[in-house]
Order: C-alpha cells, then structure tokens, then sequence
C-alpha cells in the first residue's frame, strides 16, 4: 500500500544568532534526521519529552516551517519542492489542531467565519452554502448552529479546541495533524475530545500524526507510535507491540513512569538521571547515552543504526540485537 | 454522527435568531464610554464650526481693527482681540479649519503609509524588514522638526506642503508601531492556522494581523493627530507653515507669546483650544480601543 505521507531524513536546524551583526553562531538541531511513514485513514502517535522536536516535526510537514533537510512525500509527491501556488492548494489535503486553543483562533473572527474561511479560501462554498456548511460541521464536532454568530472568547477551552477541529475538518482533509491537541485541556474534557476525534475519524476516514507527551492519551488514539528523543526517532512500533515489549532503554523508561490507577500495584520504576541535554550540543554517538542505564562503550562514539529488529518494529539502540 | 452530535450539544437551547451586527456592537459599546462619547461630540461640533466658519464667526479673522488691538474679552469681542485688533473668537474659528484638516490629513497619509511599511517589514522579516526599518531608522535619528524644515524648504511654503512634511516626518513611527505590533501577532497559533487552511500572505496580513494590532495603531493615531497640530504650530511660527494673516491656532500662540504677561488672553485661548481638541481626540481614541477589542466585553 503507498504511505500517505512518508518522512524521509527530515532535518530541521535553528540558527542561534550571535554577535552585534547577527552572525550565524551555533544551532539548535530540534529535528535531526527523522524517518516515518503514515498508511492512509490510520493515527501514528508521536510521544517523547517537551523540547524533543515533535511539534517542529509536524509544523515542518505541513511547511508552517521549512525544514532544514530530507524530503517529506504526501501521496508520492515530494512537497518540498512545490511552488507556492501548488503547496497552497495541497493544504487542502493535509490540516492541523493547534495546542492552545486560546491560541488558536482569532478573537477578531466569530466562530462561524473561523470554521467557514477555509471554504471561503478556496471558493468551495459561499452565500446560504457556506452558512449551511458551517452549521454542518459545527454539528459534527458537537456545537449547536447557533454558535457560528458567538466570538471564541466566549467559549470555554474545550468548545474551542471543537471549534479547532472543526476548521480542520471544513476542506475534508487526508492527514491532520494533532499537536497536542488535549495537553491544554482539563483532565474531564480530554477524553471528550479525544472520543471525538475518534469518532470523526471512524466516520470520515482520514489519518492522525497525534503528537503528545502523555503516553496513555497517545496509546488510547494510536495505531502506531514513535517514541523521539531529542531530534530524534529512537523508536517506532504498533502501540501494543510498543506498551507491552518496549526495546529500547528510553521507551521503557517513560513507560515505567506512567501512573497506574490501583494503589497496590507496585511498579519498578526507572528513574534517569539528570536533564535532557541541550540540542544546540547534542551528547555524541547515541544521544540518549549520557542517560542510558544500559550504555555501552560504543554509544557515546557511534550513533545507533535506525533499524527493524522485529517486523515493524524499530529501534535504534546497540544494545538491542 | 448525529448522535454524537446531540449527546455533547445536549443542553444547548437555540437562543434568539437576531443576526449580529458588529458594527452595530461596536457602537452600543462605545456610547457606554461617557468620556468618549463627549469627546466625540466635542469633535463633531468643532468640525461643524470648522465648515461653517463663515457663517459663524462673528468678525473677520484676518482684518482687524487697529483702535480695537489687545482689548480684554468683553461683550462686544467674546474672547479679546489680538495685537492687531482682530477678534480671537473668529480667528479661533477658522483656526478649527486649518488645525483639524493638518492633523487629520498628516496622520492619514502617515499611518497608511507607516502600516503598509511596518506590516511588510514585520511579517516578511529578514532583508526587507532590514532595508525598511534601518531606512526608518536614519530618518528617526534627525530631530523631527529639522527634517520637517528640510522638506518644507524643497516643497515650499504652505499649508498643503507642511501637510506632507508632517507626514513624511512621522511616518517612521507607525511604521516600528506596526513592526512591534505584528511581530508579536503573528507568533500566534492562529496566524498559523491561517496559513495552514491555505491563505495567502496578503489575506494573511489584512484579515487577521491588522485587525489584531488595530488597538495600537488607534491609540497612536490620535496622539499623532495632537503632534501633527503642534508641529503645524512650530511650523506656522517659523514661518514656513501657514502664512499669515491666515489664522492658526499654533501660529497664535506664537504671535501672542510677546504680549503674554500683559494680555494673557492671546495666548490662554488658542492654548485652551489646542488642549481641548487634543485631549478629545486622545480620550476618543482610547474609547475606540476599548469599543473595538471584542474581549474587553461586559
């Protein structure tokens, strides 16, 4: 089957300026040679710490930001070298939920132009058509009609982040990508969205990059996972296989600190030292090995192979055979 | 779906159908503003009067009568009259004219030129952002009023040609308004969701970054009206602005400085008249912020 969108060594640098003049000092290597695949009408999940370069991952594809380096396929079609024209109409096909719905949505724009200016944009629909278009999708993401006339300070963050998806959903898109769209939501309204973006999910057939830092949300909405690591991908498997036998040492690591809702299960935690280091400096070799509790001599000298030691199911790590 | 639908919207009961008029909300809000409100009125009358001068002022404004030079107000002259014996109150009136067309017309054309200029360079950054505001830069580091001179003596004299001074002057000061002002709009998320859903980067600008940053610019307009009427005033004073016996209120104000200690009234009037227009349009114009920023609603 062709993947929908396929990553192919996707870099993303940012220059850290220096000096009176600006001089290109050093950069902060936030995406650093990433490789997925996402199949048509499936949800990969995207887990790692704050700062690992998933949300630059995924702004990157969408050419919000202009990577560095590698090539990003949708549908086969390398987009990286598209003229501006042709990646503007492309955005019909690839759409995205913001993290901060307060962020999100212009406070100068009632709801209903909000949901109805991607159908403006590209003259699908105007007039009556447009008003009834918006009313549709309002419905679908669990708003009344009546909500197009209101301004988006006067809902509350979860009415928002509906009215978030509901944009997302005007141009009838093939991938969306979900930077972190619950983390700003209360812990009650969460699983309200997310049951939702399941459900339009099963009801319209598109595909989820979800990206999270909490690895229960991510496991609940994921078919696959890949686990990133400061810029990097250090390991990519179907969520079962990846909650059940993680393989490499930072998987398990913040497997072991998800909070099991029962009191007696005691649970061996790993606990790793100190703080993730800064990418401007990435540690040699393997990253993650100034953290490793498996490390290796090889580690801090040569960077791990990203490769597939069970079927779909890769890792980069020496000490996994 | 619609089950779906039904079971989160549960609750939510259709309220009134009215359709919704944003400008008609703009306007309720600002009439709750008291002080604005009277600012604004105050500017309607004065521009009534400033059209309607003719029929208006009481005397002549610019052919006095010599016997009649520095009288005290009194029934006869309302206000007094000045060195030259002509009636303050008129030329006050026809002050209005030249006073409020300067400032309204100066800030005009600087703000459009200074939003187009800054919300280039702003949103595109890098080399244009540079070549704009460095170019900004050079002519913010003359005094203002020298580069007005400047200008004016290339342009000539008059009160048109101060017009463009003015604006050329203090156009660089929207511009960096307006860079300062988009730079931290278009971080927001929202920005980017524009972009995503397919905009291109003029819609991008006009529908949701200058409505964004419309509050400063606002605000600073209506102080730049008051600068724009002193600096016609400075002009006016070196001679170069509005030519005499045309009046002025800045040019008054400078005339009757010589006489201040013996007839205070030549310059407390056209001073009054200068503080009162400008406090008006400065209290308007934050009534207007707080009219067009929909969060700061009750």
């Amino acid at each position: 089957m062709q993947p929908l969108l396929e990553v192919k060594n996707l870099t993303k640098y940012f220059p850290v300026k220096k000096g009176l003049f600006g001089r290109a000092g050093s950069v902060v290597k936030a995406v650093d040679g990433v490789n997925f695949k996402i199949y048509p009408g499936e949800t990969m999940g995207l887990v790692g710490e704050s700062g690992c370069g998933k949300s630059t991952t995924g702004r990157v594809i969408l050419r919000l930001l202009e990577p560095t380096a590698g090539e990003i396929y949708f549908k086969g079609k390398n987009i990286l070298n598209l003229p501006n024209e042709e990646m503007r109409r492309l955005r019909q096909k690839m759409q995205i939920i913001f993290q901060d719905p307060y962020a999100s949505l212009n406070p100068r724009m009632t709801v209903g132009q909000i949901v109805g200016e991607p159908l403006k944009v590209f003259g699908l629909a105007s007039g009556a058509e447009l008003e009834k278009r918006v009313q549709k999708l309002l419905e679908y993401v669990g708003l009344a009609g009546y909500h197009a006339r209101r301004y988006p300070h006067e809902f509350s963050g979860g009415q928002r982040q509906r009215v978030g998806i509901a944009r997302a959903l005007a141009l009838n898109p093939e991938l969306i990508i979900c930077d972190e769209p619950v983390s700003a939501l209360d812990v009650s309204i969460q699983s309200q969205v997310l049951n939702l973006l399941k459900d339009l999910q099963r009801e319209f057939n598109f595909a989820y990059l979800f990206i999270a830092h909490g690895l229960n949300v991510v496991k609940h909405m994921s078919d696959r996972v890949g686990v990133m690591y400061l810029g990097q991908m250090v390991e990519l498997a179907d969520a079962k296989e990846l909650y059940s036998t993680p393989l490499h040492p930072y998987t398990q690591a913040l497997l072991s600190a998800v909070p099991v809702p029962d009191p007696k299960v005691k649970k061996k935690r790993i606990i790793l030292k100190g703080d993730v280091p800064s990418p401007v400096n990435p540690p040699s070799g393997c990253r993650f090995h100034t953290r490793c509790f498996k490390c290796l001599d090889i580690c801090s000298r040569q960077q791990p192979e990203f490769k597939e030691v069970k079927p779909n199911h890769w890792v980069a790590c020496h000490a996994v055979q | 779906m619609s089950e779906l639908a039904k079971a989160t919207a549960a609750g939510a009961v259709p309220e009134s159908m009215e359709t919704y008029s944003p400008v008609r909300e703009f306007w309720r809000r600002l009439k709750k503003n008291k002080l604005a409100m009277t600012s604004l009125i105050f500017l309607a009358a004065l521009t009534l009067i400033a059209v309607f001068a003719p029929y208006i002022a009481p005397y002549d404004p610019t052919n006095g009568v010599m016997a009649d030079s520095l009288q005290k107000p009194s029934a006869q002259h309302l206000l007094g009259t000045d060195e030259l014996g002509r009636d303050i109150l008129s030329r006050i009136i026809f002050g209005a004219r030249i006073s409020l067309r300067v400032g309204l017309l100066a800030v005009a054309i600087a703000l459009s030129i200074g939003t187009v200029l800054g919300s280039i360079a702003g949103y595109f950054g890098g080399r244009i952002d540079n070549l704009i505001m460095r170019f900004m830069d050079v002519m913010l580091s003359f005094p203002s009023l020298l580069l007005a001179i400047a200008f004016m003596s290339v342009l000539g004299r008059g009160v048109e040609n101060a017009v463009i001074a003015i604006s050329i002057v203090t156009m660089p000061e929207y511009a960096r308004i307006v860079r300062g002002s988009v730079l931290s709009v278009k971080e927001n998320e929202y920005v980017q969701a524009a972009r995503a859903i397919g905009n291109r980067d003029g819609a991008i600008i006009l529908k949701h970054i200058l409505p964004n940053v419309i509050a400063p610019i606002i605000v600073r307009g209506t102080l730049g009206i008051s600068t724009a009427i002193l600096e016609t005033a400075a002009l006016g004073f070196l001679g170069l602005g509005v030519q005499p016996p045309d009046a002025e209120w800045g040019t008054m104000l400078g005339a009757g400085r010589s006489y201040m200690f013996n007839a205070p009234h030549l310059v407390m009037f056209p001073g009054i008249a200068i503080t009162l227009t400008v406090m008006a349009f400065n209290l308007l114009g934050d009534g207007l912020r707080d009219a067009l920023d929909p969060r700061l609603r009750q």
